[in-house]
């Protein structure tokens, strides 16, 4: 599928934000340096800026979530956007709502923007492909598919500890084979360009074919996160014990979790990342997620400046931006 | 084209820090607008001899015309490393034409705090306004055709050149 046909304009510029799959490296680097810009607004008296002003913007949370639903809506807030939220897991699809009549009648109410999550892969771009001209789609994670802003903001907190990407060694740790946050970073990463992506985690939760988006697999954590310069955690799904893909939660830990002592093989300086909730003592130890190689909680601001950039992207206006108003602006 | 060379706007500089020790008495803070407005703020800081560090504004999130051409690409965030509130601020811009720039620069002010007052200083005051804006402190005025630009180049050296558009 060509996603960027659905994603970009005919001028390369973003106006849904669906997946990082097939998204060129300067529209990446374009999406950091802008979430640079809005990283202040969080710290000033006035938590604001009036970009958005007038614009409604609706959460569609077909699937629970409280960071990721709460970090887009505080910065729709921040860009002085009206933002409604909706849990739809509990409202009219229950109903018998089709996905189709629930958009149409939020539609009719005048929204701008729509945040999608949802438990089915796609349904972000299922939306995107039907929604009148001049709406946007972000995705907030579909299914097994992706989650592209958690992948941006994990790019941005690498930026902001690490610098150049090109001299890094990413190793992203647990349940890969259902973990949207994994596929996106893969993504995000291979095309920003880091020295070395690895994975790891059990057989039952890498996927065979992964080798195909360039990443070094290790089925031992140990060897795996040896001078590694950033470790992604995955947040390991109750789910996937039930069914049976991994022996239990101490065992998996035992295997898989982060310890200091395991943390101690990577880089001296290594920054230890989780997109959130942690589940303390089942993929990482308290004294790590805690500690000062983690940069769990900045991942949390930096999502907001991110999200608002990625928000004010796909809302911009289709002209383009004149080069001589970036310094002359009109006086 | 007409040019000013960097002789003549120092000597408009240092007539405007001489207004300005008449029009904002006391101990003021200066604030000036990226990109123009930062590099003539500098200079009238260093005149003045102002111990509070400088301000810089970036209004790019303020501007008017967002729904008509966009997101600026790179925005260097703004810095007011003094509080606003009860504060006497000038507020420095290299030109100005139609008000608007000011106008969002005020705006952007107001979401950090409460000033005491403040005082508007630029190097050119061309015509052509839009808003009910006029400047206290003046470097110089002009009086452009609505296709001339004034623009600035610097820091250093400050060049100004009017140019037109095609």
């Amino acid at each position: 599928m060509n996603h960027n046909s659905l994603q970009l304009d005919t001028h390369g510029r973003l106006r849904h934000f669906l997946t990082i799959e097939g998204l060129p490296r300067s529209l990446l680097l374009d999406i950091l340096n802008r979430a640079e810009s809005f990283s202040g607004v969080g710290e000033r008296a006035v938590k604001k800026v009036p970009l958005l002003r007038g614009k409604t913007i609706a959460n569609l949370f077909f699937e629970p979530s409280t960071r990721t639903r709460t970090t887009f809506e505080l910065a729709a807030k921040r860009l002085s956007a009206d933002v409604l939220s909706l849990n739809i897991a509990s409202s009219s699809t229950k109903k018998g709502e089709s996905l189709l009549d629930t958009l149409r009648t939020l539609e009719a109410m005048h929204c701008d923007m729509f945040i999608v999550r949802h438990a089915d892969s796609g349904a972000a771009h299922y939306i995107a492909s039907r929604v009148a001209p001049g709406v946007s789609v972000i995705n907030g994670g579909d299914g097994r598919h992706a989650h592209p802003t958690q992948a941006m903001l994990d790019l941005y907190t690498i930026r902001k500890h690490k610098g150049d990407f090109s001299r890094l060694c990413v190793a992203i740790v647990g349940d890969i084979l259902h973990s949207r946050v994994a596929r996106s970073e893969i993504h995000a990463l291979s095309i920003i360009g880091v020295r070395e992506i690895r994975v790891i985690g059990p057989r039952t939760l890498v996927p065979r074919d992964i080798q195909t988006l360039g990443v070094h697999v290790f089925h031992d954590l140990a060897s795996g996160i040896r001078d590694a310069d950033v470790i992604i955690m995955l947040r390991l799904q109750s789910e996937r014990m039930r069914s049976a893909l991994i022996p239990g939660e101490s065992e998996y830990f035992n295997l898989y979790g982060l310890t200091e002592e395991k943390l101690a093989l990577a880089n001296a300086d290594a920054i230890v990342m989780h997109p959130g909730p942690i589940n303390r003592g089942v993929e990482i130890d308290s004294t790590v997620a805690d500690g000062n190689h983690s940069v769990i909680l900045q991942q949390v601001s930096h999502g907001i400046a991110v999200r608002m950039a990625i928000m004010a992207m796909t809302m911009s206006a289709p002209g383009d931006y004149p080069a001589e108003a970036a310094d002359e602006v009109n006086n | 084209m007409k040019t000013l060379p960097a002789g003549e706007i120092d000597k408009l500089l240092l007539e405007m820090a001489n207004q300005l020790r008449q029009a904002a008495p006391g101990k003021p803070v200066m604030v000036g607008i990226q990109t123009g407005g930062v590099w003539i703020a500098e200079r009238l800081h260093r005149l003045l001899e102002l111990k509070t560090p400088l301000g810089r504004l970036n209004i790019a999130f303020y501007r008017d015309d967002f729904s008509r051409i966009g997101l600026h690409p790179r925005v260097t965030p703004s810095s007011l490393p003094f509080a606003v509130e009860d504060q006497h601020i000038i507020l420095v811009d290299d030109v100005l034409h139609t008000g608007r720039t000011v106008r969002a620069a005020l705006n952007e002010i107001f979401d950090y705090g409460r000033p005491a007052s403040v005082t508007l200083a630029v190097l050119i005051e061309r015509s052509g306004r839009e808003l009910p804006v006029c400047a206290e402190v003046i470097g110089k005025r002009m009086s452009l055709k609505p296709g001339e630009h004034v623009k600035l180049s610097g820091p250093e050296p400050l060049a100004l050149e009017i140019k037109t558009a095609e």
